[in-house]
């Protein structure tokens, strides 16, 4: 075996589990429910292929006002994430020094430590009619009666706001630190207000983070499941729930399938909206994240 | 945009007044009870070690840093409380800081846009800005396209396009090679004495204040050692710190033996007898440092070369340092072993000194100096 032969081999050896799992996991259940999606049933254990799963989901309100209602919100939550995380971002990437700037990033981890399951949990004890919130504000006289504050849909928000902000102050972190402080001392020094220089200097340097924590969150809320379903409840209407009813209630897996593929359709539109939209490269993005 | 507006009467000749400005980290002094003014339309130089408070004093001028005491007066209006960004002055970063998501226009630009000038009237600006700095047509330009020395000009040209009373510099050629940071540095006095600009540049590079500044300070632990023109640095420094800091010198410490009037005779420790002016009230007895530029030693292969009247040693070489216009000899004084740097002259008629040979020196008292150690 010549040196060339053998290197590629070794890469071949070493790139395997990630081919498999990409193949195995990503690409054939996609292929699969792609399969499904533009399958009908026209009889007892008997499939042919047919659009009825894509006409299903435009003749039905509810599905289509779920699947809206999903990326508004999904949009919602990423805009307050990334103005939430900005402020600390900046705080820890700029202000703190040293050990206060691992204790900060590490706060931001701590939370992620717990699985999400108990995190949204934790949720209920502290937002529930007999919960520690609504006793507090009887308490202090702001409320006169049991205050519910589950299934909103702020409530939903909140949930997924804290469930993301992780994924936002770290590509804020990285894209803000490797931004030069003599750069925003010139702009000051040439007559530049702070909001000014935030908005000239700061912000395109930052963008490509800016981009990666947007499309990570809204990737996250879009696609989140048990958030939406335990802080929502009935009111939720999250689409990833009207997945999860027809694969596992109604047994429906061709319907289940078209949703999925609708979601996957939305996902990457809004995505390739959000990066044409602020003028940001896919490749420069990635970097950032 | 407020500028402020100069005081009646004021210091019409000084752009920048400096008034006992103290600035303290802890126990130390940064800036310690500085004093001075610049004249305007000079090219002012601060020259000093790193750490000698020099970047301190800019970064105060320019508003990044607030003084412990005293204040800074820029055309007869005080600084004290001005933000940068509404101060009349405008910095050009050691590594220049220009801003990489904008244009080469953009950038020159960008000053004036926060000032309310736009459209047409800031294109004219820039234009003209960029054929003063030789960058005509430039303007589409991406940052990352420019050459160091083309980035200099920009990062000067986005100062200057806003016409601020004071440019302050802060060791922008630090970044740049050699053959570059020479030609800059002539570029740099050209365009100063086209545009008028009141410049105050501040560098550890002895060369670049003496070549490019009307008036130098050098500074040492947070206070200037000796103010004036390059010339009077060079051939008359007031203190130890600024003959040994400006140019090259030979340094011999020893005791001070005789008094002839401002003459002083030190003997070194290894028994060489040395004649120099004193600076001070030296006298016999004290501890002394005795300071001889090695361009102010004249070398030759016999004692006839050398002038009459002055005192002559012979010397073994040890080596040549050829280095062009700035090629030296070391020799050891042949009594007492006191090693010397001496210039070589430069028509290059001692060009082939070889290790070993015997040559003779000598100096002339007045152009050396005795500080008291």
């Amino acid at each position: 075996m010549s040196t060339a032969t053998h290197r590629r081999f070794l890469l071949g050896v070493l790139l395997a589990p990630a081919l498999l799992w990409l193949l195995g996991l990503v690409i054939l259940p996609h292929v699969e429910l792609l399969v499904l999606s533009l399958q009908a049933r026209v009889g007892p254990g008997e499939y042919a292929a047919s659009l009825d799963q894509y006409r299903t989901f435009m003749g039905e309100p509810l599905y289509w006002n779920t699947f809206v209602r999903t990326a508004v919100m999904s949009v919602l939550a990423t805009v307050i994430t990334l103005l939430l995380a900005f402020p600390a971002a900046w705080y820890i990437a700029k202000v703190a020094k040293g050990r206060a700037r691992l204790v900060l990033l590490v706060l931001c981890l701590l939370p992620f430590w717990v699985s999400e399951m108990v995190r949204t949990l934790g949720w209920l004890i502290l937002l529930r009619e007999t919960g520690v919130v609504s006793g507090l504000l009887q308490a202090v006289g702001l409320a006169d009666q049991p205050v519910e504050l589950l299934y909103h849909d702020a409530t939903i928000l909140v949930g997924l706001v804290y469930a993301s902000l992780l994924f936002m102050v770290i590509p804020l972190v990285n894209s803000l630190e490797s931004l030069d402080d003599s750069l925003i001392e010139a702009a000051y020094d040439l007559g530049g207000s702070t909001a000014n220089i935030v908005r000239r200097i700061v912000i395109p340097h930052a963008a490509p983070g800016i981009a990666a924590g947007c499309i990570v969150v809204f990737m996250l809320c879009l696609g989140n499941y048990l958030t939406p379903t335990l802080l929502g409840g009935k009111n939720s209407l999250w689409f990833t729930e009207q997945i999860y009813t027809q694969f596992i209630t109604r047994f429906n897996w061709n319907q289940g399938a078209a949703f999925g593929f609708l979601l996957l359709f939305l996902s990457s539109l809004l995505v390739w909206a959000g990066l044409k939209l602020t003028g940001q490269r896919f490749g420069a993005v990635m970097k950032a994240s | 945009m407020a500028v402020p507006t100069p005081a009646a009467g004021g210091s019409a000749t000084h752009d920048l007044d400096i008034q006992a400005v103290r600035k303290r980290y802890g126990a130390f002094a940064a800036v310690d009870d500085l004093s001075f003014s610049v004249r305007r339309g000079s090219f002012f130089s601060i020259l000093g070690p790193s750490g000698c408070g020099k970047t301190t004093l800019l970064r105060m001028v320019a508003g990044f840093i607030a003084p412990d005491a005293g204040d800074i007066v820029i055309k007869g209006a005080s600084m004290r409380g001005v933000a940068p960004n509404r101060r009349p002055v405008n910095m050009v970063f050691q590594h220049l800081a220009l801003f990489p998501m904008m244009s080469v226009g953009e950038n020159i630009a960008y000053g004036l846009e926060r000032r309310g000038i736009k459209g047409a009237a800031a294109k004219a600006k820039v234009t003209d800005m960029l054929q003063r700095v030789g960058l005509p047509g430039s303007e589409g330009k991406r940052i990352d396209q420019l050459s160091g020395g083309q980035k200099q000009r920009v990062a000067i040209a986005r100062s200057l396009v806003l016409e601020p009373a004071l440019l302050l510099l802060d060791e922008p050629l630090g970044a740049l090679d050699l053959k570059l940071r020479e030609h800059m540095k002539v570029e740099l006095k050209q365009l100063q004495a086209e545009v008028g600009t009141t410049f105050v540049y501040i560098t550890h590079d002895q060369s670049e204040a003496l070549v490019m500044s009307d008036q130098v300070a050098v500074m040492n632990h947070g206070r200037f050692e000796q103010l004036g023109t390059p010339q009077q640095l060079y051939y008359q420094p007031q203190t130890a710190f600024v003959a040994g800091f400006v140019g090259n010198n030979n340094r011999f410490e020893g005791t001070i033996e005789a008094r002839n009037g401002e003459q002083v005779l030190l003997r070194t420790a290894s028994g060489m007898g040395l004649w120099s002016q004193r600076v001070g009230t030296l006298d016999v007895g004290q501890s002394a440092t005795v300071f001889i530029r090695p361009e102010a030693i004249e070398i030759g292969r016999s004692p006839r070369e050398l002038p009459e009247g002055a005192p002559a040693w012979s010397a073994g070489v040890q080596s040549v340092l050829f280095d062009g216009g700035n090629s030296t000899v070391q020799v050891l004084e042949d009594r007492s072993q006191t090693p010397l740097h001496i210039a070589l002259p430069l028509t290059g008629r001692l060009a082939d000194l070889q290790h070993g040979e015997t040559v003779h020196f000598a100096y002339q008292p007045a152009q050396a100096w005795c500080f008291p150690a």
